[in-house]
């Protein structure tokens, strides 16, 4: 009846896991009761649950991103606690645990943290910026939202209910295989990410659809905001990369269902297969998560710099280079195969080459504030701080990529410290740059600027505290993943490293109250005009939040910074453009069709990682029957009467106009 | 700070002397149709026409990843029986008959859509799914046959990657034909509207994407495999 599901899945003899769900149970238990009792339900499923407005999803991504950054980050304290205790003595996470605990990091960093972050970004800002009213498929990228959280709810659900993957956040065969991951934790991940990557593919095929078919009158593509471009490219990395991640899972999940032999060592099956086909994923991967991060860098540098973006065109060509070459290098992770020296060299060879569209990028960003009037808010910080960090993990990688090399810190700290280096530099630091950058856009006031400053000094520092350490003790030998280790040398370094995560969780802290105070401090720090940074793309031209249909009126582009040709008009003249004249606006209908997709996906993925067929069976028609029922809606969108929309871009303009004619006395 | 327009003034920030990489007119050359250049956003048919191609993509680079990996498993047959001896191009012939003829028939039905002949739609689409399913009806006895025959996807590497790749195919055309009687049902009784057009226009391109895939899956595993 219920599978391999019994009473022993529940971790009652380990107190860690234990404790930890049971106080994230109680928080959820609150907020839950919350609210219910406090009668916001209701407002919580119009408004948002059932919402089909990207700018709600959009915002929806980022706050379950910033939730399994912490639950990511505290996988790292106790990863770094772990090994400060763990010298000549076994610790206090028995290593059955602490693999769970590595491997739930890297998947949770990567899947959840990062991915979130960066769609939840690109869905809010791409079609503000390209001055349309929503994404190509509003509906669609409801689901899509939604079964990125039922991964996410899968994953952590593993925590209390059975175990977590054992194996590292790539879950290589033949330990992967159920030969030797008899539990369920390796099937937890592979329906978590199979699902969620489901609903990434869908975000995908959005976003390009949204790019490509849907710009505002004379938004050309040479006039399209860096932002944009690294999106696009970023979207058809998904695209492109994605399905092969499926395919790949989808192979692990019959061998280790059906007893296939694709990954095992015996009856003809090839392990090494599974990390050509998943690296053939994995590196696309790393950019689509920092290029639409290197879109935010430009946005930021250009707007706090108060220049045009230097090289716009070298730039895009620099992107579109990278997404290209991105598909050529997949070998470097692991050239330990013994595919020879041909192929590693050649492999080698492409790797080196992507160091030069990316310092493209870094010296337009350089051009870019040389001469301009550079303003040091907190996402610019965050910037420079990435383009400092940044060129030394780009410069490790340069050396990993030197196959010699790479066979002697291949699997080392040495390699950890670089993926770090690069990724946290990049998508985290390009993901607090934009989330400040645009929080004033989505919510209608800026963040507190001296928290946003601490938790970015206190970060920044614990981040170097803690990876620097990882090159010298790469150099010295300790591999990665060590649950206890006995060699006199590394202790200082772990040590160090361990101080140092201490730093970062006071720049976690510093980020959690920069937004309580924030909140409680709006009125203060209210954009009234809805342009708080003098910002020079179409995202600025709407009040802050927008209105839900966007744009009044289809803004006209004729030229780049299409924003900031509408305002210099307006100094120029002393007066804004003509009002329109209104139209109504249709809008999409909310739905709840991705929440219920959702359901039933996470029945599903939870019943296939149990073994319970019946579930899945009934989770498989619910989802057929929920895709009919949506395709038999007679209404799927509302207007929005003329009068509405010229009441609401009314209160826009006064504010405007207002700001405007203080300029003028200032100026005078 | 709220206050952005009062950062003037702009006239000290030095500029790129020449503007570097910036087009003085750019996207001026760009057509003016819509959805490119500077027309503006294109028609509902065109987007959910081309997101769908999109995702056709994204679908074919999936059966790309099952195709690379039957090419590297194709040997790894563990002393099991071989591709050579195990293919009956006879009926895999007739499958692809069934297939092609399907497709053609669902485009008639398409084309019938859009002259508003609704009985030679339905037919149409009648015939697209009895042919289908004739088709997966082939397909299921071949596999059964195999595993009769003890040569099931356990038996060796090549044997399953085999099943996975061919049997994908197997499962698209059943979720095709699923949606093909849910698009029977809705012209039915919702009529010819836009928005059921455009879901037809995407149900076959999603037929006709099969028919591809399904001439890959003939040449390279059925036929290569037999010469093999």
């Amino acid at each position: 009846m219920l599978g391999k599901l019994t009473w022993d899945a529940i971790p009652l003899s380990q107190p860690v896991p234990l404790i930890a769900s049971g106080v994230v149970g109680l928080v959820i238990l609150g907020v839950l009761s919350w609210i219910v009792f406090g009668g916001h339900l209701p407002y919580l499923w119009r408004e948002w649950i059932t919402s089909v407005d990207h700018k709600r999803i959009g915002v929806m991504y980022c706050i379950l991103a910033l939730v399994m950054l912490i639950r990511g980050f505290s996988d790292a304290i106790l990863m770094r606690s772990q090994q400060a205790l763990a010298y000549q003595s076994p610790g206090y996470l028995p290593p059955e645990h602490y693999d769970q605990i590595f491997s739930a990091h890297g998947t949770i960093m990567i899947f959840f943290g990062a991915m979130p972050f960066i769609i939840g970004l690109m869905n809010f800002v791409v079609p503000l910026q390209l001055g349309v009213r929503d994404v190509a498929f509003p509906t669609l990228n409801s689901v899509s939202f939604w079964l990125t959280a039922t991964g996410a709810l899968l994953v952590n659900v593993s925590l209390v209910i059975g175990e977590f993957a054992r194996t590292g956040w790539w879950p290589s065969p033949p330990l992967s295989e159920i030969t030797y991951s008899p539990g369920v934790g390796v099937d937890y991940y592979l329906w978590a990410i199979q699902i969620s990557g489901v609903g990434t593919l869908m975000s995908g095929v959005n976003l390009v659809t949204t790019i490509l078919k849907m710009r505002a009158p004379g938004m050309s593509y040479l006039r399209m905001p860096m932002f944009c471009w690294t999106s696009l490219a970023s979207n058809l990395l998904i695209v492109a990369a994605f399905p092969i991640l499926t395919a790949t899972l989808a192979m692990l999940i019959l061998d280790r269902y059906l007893g296939f032999h694709f990954f095992t060592d015996e009856a003809g099956g090839n392990s090494m297969m599974f990390m050509n086909l998943f690296w053939a994923w994995g590196h696309p991967e790393v950019y689509i998560l920092a290029l639409p991060a290197y879109g935010i860098f430009s946005e930021v540098i250009s707007t706090f710099s108060g220049k045009p973006l230097f090289a716009y065109r070298s730039m895009v060509g620099a992107t579109m280079a990278i997404f290209v070459l991105a598909f050529m290098v997949w070998l470097h992770h692991f050239f330990t195969m013994g595919a020879g020296g041909d192929v590693n060299g050649i492999f080698a060879v492409t790797s080196m080459i992507i160091a030069v569209p990316t310092g493209v990028k870094i010296f337009d960003w350089l051009f870019t504030m040389y001469g301009g009037r550079i303003r040091l808010t907190t996402p610019m910080l965050w910037s420079l701080a990435f383009m400092i960090t940044f060129v030394v993990g780009g410069a490790t990688g340069v050396l990993l990529a030197i196959p010699t090399a790479d066979f002697v810190l291949h699997n080392s700290m040495f390699l950890v410290a670089h993926f770090h280096n690069v990724m946290v530099s990049a998508v985290l630091f390009g993901a607090f740059a934009g989330y400040t950058y645009w929080f004033p856009k989505a919510f209608g006031f800026r963040l507190d600027e001296w928290w946003g400053k601490t938790a970015f000094w206190f970060s920044v520092a614990g981040y170097v505290i803690v990876f620097t350490p990882f090159y010298v003790l790469g150099l010295m030998g300790m591999t990665r993943r060590m649950q206890h280790y006995d060699v006199d040398g590394w202790r200082p370094w772990i040590l160090i490293a361990g101080f140092g995560v201490i730093v970062m969780l006071v720049g976690v802290i510093c980020q959690i109250v920069q937004l309580v105070v924030s909140i409680r401090r709006r009125e203060s720090l209210r954009d009234v005009t809805g342009d708080p940074w003098d910002g020079r793309s179409l995202e600025w031209a709407t009040s802050s939040p927008p209105p839900v249909f966007n744009f009044a009126v289809m803004p006209r582009v004729e030229g780049e910074e299409a924003y900031w040709a509408i305002k210099q008009r307006a100094r120029e003249q002393a007066r804004l453009r003509d009002e329109p004249d209104y139209e109504p606006v249709e809008m999409p209908l909310n739905s709840p069709t991705g929440f219920i997709c959702a359901f039933f996906s996470t029945l599903i993925g939870f019943a296939m990682i149990w073994h319970i067929w019946w579930l899945a069976l009934v989770g498989l028609a619910g989802a057929f029957a929920t895709f009919v029922v949506f395709a038999w809606r007679d209404r799927v969108e509302y207007e929005i009467p003329a009068a509405s929309v010229a009441r609401i871009n009314r209160a826009n303009r006064a504010t405007r106009a207002q700001a405007l004619e203080h300029a003028e006395r200032r100026a005078a | 700070m709220t206050d952005a327009l009062a950062l003037q003034p702009q006239a000290r920030v030095r500029t790129d002397p020449n503007h570097l990489g910036h087009h003085a007119r750019a996207g001026e050359g760009h057509a003016k149709a819509t959805g490119r250049g500077t027309g503006g956003p294109s028609s509902k048919r065109i987007i959910v026409g081309y997101g769908f191609w999109i995702f056709l993509l994204s679908d074919i680079v999936m059966f790309a990843a099952f195709f690379s990996a039957y090419a590297v498993l194709q040997t790894g047959t563990a002393g099991g029986p071989t591709g050579a001896e195990l293919f009956d191009l006879q009926n895999v012939a007739l499958e692809t008959g069934f297939l092609l003829i399907s497709s053609f028939v669902c485009g008639v039905a398409g084309l019938a859509l859009a002259a508003k002949r609704h009985l030679i739609f339905q037919a149409g689409m009648a015939l697209t799914f009895l042919f289908g399913a004739a088709f997966l009806l082939l397909e299921a006895r071949e596999f059964l046959d195999l595993v009769d025959r003890g040569a099931g996807p356990t038996r060796s590497a090549f044997l399953s990657a085999f099943f996975t790749l061919v049997g994908c195919h197997g499962l698209h055309v059943s979720a095709g034909l699923l949606w093909l009687l849910t698009m029977m049902a809705q012209v039915a009784t919702k009529g010819i509207r836009p928005e059921i057009l455009r879901r037809v226009l995407c149900f076959s391109l999603f037929w006709h994407a099969l028919d591809i895939v399904w001439v890959a899956v003939f040449t390279v595993v059925y036929l290569m495999g037999s010469i093999a």
